[in-house]
């Protein structure tokens, strides 16, 4: 028995050699992909700021209702511990975390600690209320205890447009602030609509390419290549030139006379623009995949199909197509899973529609500096890839994907 | 409220990876500091005007880097403890939250160098321009700029004639933010310079500025990079657009396009020099900020770009474009009767008020 166990597989000795050289690889794969993930994740439930630089605050404040203002205890706690945070230099993440709850209150956080300083005695309440008058607005101390979270599902609530009120309860935000999940929808919808414009554009090119003789072949190849391998931004703005009113389509339309001079058609700067950009930036990982799978067809299925009696229709449908099925669904994959990530073409040809849920994270991880919400929304975007996938998985066969 | 020393040597590997050069560059002797500004004729200027010549004067070495702005990469490089960044220019919004995040080292007033003609630093900056982590080096601002092929009859003078479709029909091009289109809305709606924050910090005073936005929305090209207004311009794709207005006079005096800036309720901003937090060269980080925020250091900027000086000793010393010959003053936002009718942005609000209003202006975009 335990012989022909060890008849299976190779040697101790050269499973560890095998191991040694795939050791890189997971090392790498690790550092550069694992961690930064596991640190997203954590990221958008984990915020611990707030509570470790105002833990006596806080403390005191779960004795409060919610209702009316809080003990003079929470006051006095609070002006020492923003007084410390100010020298710890933490008051400016404080500050910023409570703001995001109840948008003012930064400035009433670094002013307050900036004077607290001269007030040596109580009453600390009226000391706090004379700097300013938020703090006795019960508001802001929902917003401090909302934010004195170590755990917190905030961000996942808030990538989806709700909120958690004062009580508890879970409500919508207000309709002005209603963002993410329109712009999560319109991302999944456009990135489908690239992935079937890619696929009508692609299929017949990759065909072409794969059936041609090897000289015509290569060069297509190249036509296919050459745009991958430029910059995306290089691209991205060729297809302003081209499209823009006043730009060189619409120039050739009013030339030959089928638009007028006033009636120049606007192609870019909306959603036509990011449709016709993306499908171009993102054709090749469409094409490539779908011409090493049919490069391994042999022509003699088709002409043993014509041969039987089949139209050339039903050789293609019953034939080739289903042949042809794992490059299609990896070049589907590919394409959608890049779609939905770009952010740099719709910013800049996309105009008021073409902001996706990908520029939010860049304006969240760049500009705002809520990481927080940036790895609740890349998130909530890994998960819709990961359901695709199996749902990929389930329908098609991963091991049948095949990416050239 | 640092993560654990495994997470942050993670961190700091994939921090190292992601900017390998600059991490080698960050091992390279102290004689050797690394600034960052924002590419382009500006970082032009600022290599020409302060870097060579801090070099020369000195022998630290200066490299250049660029940015797009923000504070991610400032945050994740003293997060993780591996400032390879020493001085970055910054607008003044940015150098408020960096500087009460920690993020920035504190820089003291009464260091900087007096004025060319002996004033204390202090009296010479311009109020407001000096804080507790930066030493203001530009006044800069946003205007509106209009193709005058476009306008051979009347042309747009006000800020409100950008809103008005009627005497000046076409599209106009504006930055896809909040921030200065709000002040713009306001003013060409008739509120006064010094009533615009007030009125913006209540619900109503939103609300009007919004609806101004509303009856031009539709005719609205948004931009994002400052290269584009005055691209958009030249293709006129655009009859006007709100822009930098250096980029404006970089497309007037090098490229001769005809364009005009309307200073009317031009929203002015300064930027400002700071030094990252934690890094290991703050002594010869200091060393450059001084350099650069003297009289003559700022004036030797103002000659190569049409951004304004923070100190008054430097106006006199900005003469013509070092390139062209062009005399700079009528170019400058500081221009005496360029500030009859301009607005001074308040970063304190926009700190305070951003991420909302951020929100709110982007489900406005999408109705």
């Amino acid at each position: 028995m335990v012989g022909a166990l060890r008849g299976v597989g190779p040697p101790p000795r050269e499973r560890l050699r095998a191991m040694g050289l795939v050791l890189p690889l997971l090392v790498f794969l690790g550092v550069t992909f694992l961690a930064p993930l596991a640190t997203m994740l954590m990221r958008s439930v984990h915020d611990p700021v707030v509570a470790d630089a105002l833990p006596a605050t806080l403390a005191a404040l779960r004795e409060w209702e919610g209702e009316g203002l809080p003990s003079e205890a929470v006051y006095e706690a609070a002006a020492r511990e923003l007084g410390s945070a100010r020298e710890a230099r933490t008051l400016g993440q404080v500050a910023g975390r409570v703001n995001r709850l109840r948008s003012g209150l930064r400035s009433v956080f670094t002013r307050t600690a900036r004077n607290i300083e001269d007030v040596t005695d109580g009453p600390w309440r009226e000391a706090m209320a004379g700097l300013d008058s938020a703090w006795v607005d019960p508001g802001t101390w929902h917003a401090v205890r909302a934010a004195g979270e170590r755990f917190t599902a905030r961000h996942y609530l808030n990538a989806v447009d709700m909120q958690r009120l004062p009580d508890g309860s879970v409500a919508p935000q207000p309709e002005e602030r209603r963002i993410y999940l329109p712009l999560l929808w319109r991302t999944l919808l456009v990135s489908l609509a690239i992935t079937v414009f890619c696929l009508i554009l692609g299929y017949p090119i990759a065909h072409l390419i794969a059936h041609a003789p090897p000289r015509r072949g290569n060069l297509l190849l190249a036509l296919v290549l050459v745009p991958f391998w430029t910059s995306l931004l290089v691209r991205t703005t060729s297809w302003i030139v081209l499209l823009q009113t006043q730009g060189v389509i619409n120039d050739l339309l009013v030339a030959i006379g089928l638009v007028g001079d006033d009636g120049r058609l606007s192609m870019v700067y909306n959603m036509t623009g990011t449709l016709v950009a993306m499908t171009h930036v993102l054709l090749p990982f469409m094409v490539l995949p779908l011409y090493s799978v049919m490069r391994s067809i042999p022509p003699l299925h088709m002409r043993a199909a014509a041969s039987m009696g089949a139209t050339p229709a039903q050789a293609f449908r019953r034939v080739y197509w289903p042949q042809t099925l794992p490059g299609v669904g990896a070049g589907s994959l590919l394409v959608f899973i890049l779609a939905i990530g770009y952010y740099i073409t719709p910013a800049l040809v996309g105009g008021s529609s073409g902001q996706l849920i990908s520029n939010m994270v860049a304006y969240h991880m760049q500009t705002s500096l809520n990481w927080g919400l940036a790895a609740a929304l890349g998130a909530l975007l890994l998960a819709g890839v990961l359901v695709l996938y199996l749902l990929y998985d389930r329908l098609v066969g991963v091991e049948r994907m095949s990416l050239g | 409220m640092r993560t654990d020393p495994l997470a942050r040597a993670v961190a700091r590997t994939s921090a190292c990876a992601a900017a390998l050069v600059a991490c080698l560059a960050g091992q390279a002797t102290a004689q050797s500091i690394t600034a960052v500004s924002y590419g382009g004729s500006y970082q032009k200027a600022s290599t020409e005007a302060w870097f060579e010549p801090f070099t020369a004067a000195t022998g630290i070495r200066v490299g250049v880097e660029d940015f797009t702005g923000g504070l991610a990469q400032i945050r994740a490089q003293v997060e993780v403890g591996n400032v390879y960044w020493d001085v970055v220019d910054l607008n003044a919004s940015d150098v408020t939250l960096a500087c009460d995040e920690g993020l920035l080292e504190y820089i003291d007033a009464e260091t900087l160098p007096p004025g060319a003609d002996g004033t204390l630093a202090a009296e010479d900056f311009a109020p407001g321009t000096l804080s507790d982590c930066g030493a203001g080096v530009v006044v800069w601002s946003t205007i509106y700029a209009f193709d005058a092929r476009r306008f051979p009859g009347a042309r747009p003078e006000t800020i409100a004639d950008f809103f008005d479709l009627e005497k000046f029909p076409g599209r106009r091009g504006m930055r896809r933010v909040p921030m200065a289109n709000l002040e713009f809305a306001l003013l060409a709606d008739g509120v006064s310079a010094e009533e615009v924050y007030p009125l913006l910090d209540t619900p109503e005073g939103l609300d009007r500025a919004f609806r101004k936005l509303d009856t031009i929305k539709d005719h609205v090209v948004w931009w994002e990079a400052g290269a584009q207004p005055p691209q958009m311009l030249a293709d006129g794709e655009v009859v006007m657009s709100t822009a930098y207005n250096g980029r404006i006079f970089n497309a007037q005096v090098l490229e001769n396009q005809p364009f005009e800036i309307v200073w009317d309720g031009q929203l002015l901003d300064i930027n400002q020099l700071a030094i990252v937090a934690g890094t290991p060269r703050v002594e010869e980080a200091m060393r450059l900020v001084r350099f650069a925020s003297t009289a003559e250091a700022l004036a030797a900027l103002g000659r190569r770009i049409s951004y304004g000086p923070v100190r008054a000793s430097a106006a006199p010393l900005i003469t013509t474009h070092l390139e062209t010959g062009v005399e700079m003053g009528p170019h400058l936002p500081t221009h005496p009767p360029n500030m009859a009718r301009a607005l001074r942005r308040d970063w304190d609000w926009w700190v305070d008020n951003q991420d909302v209003l951020n929100e709110r202006f982007s489900a406005w975009l999408a109705r």
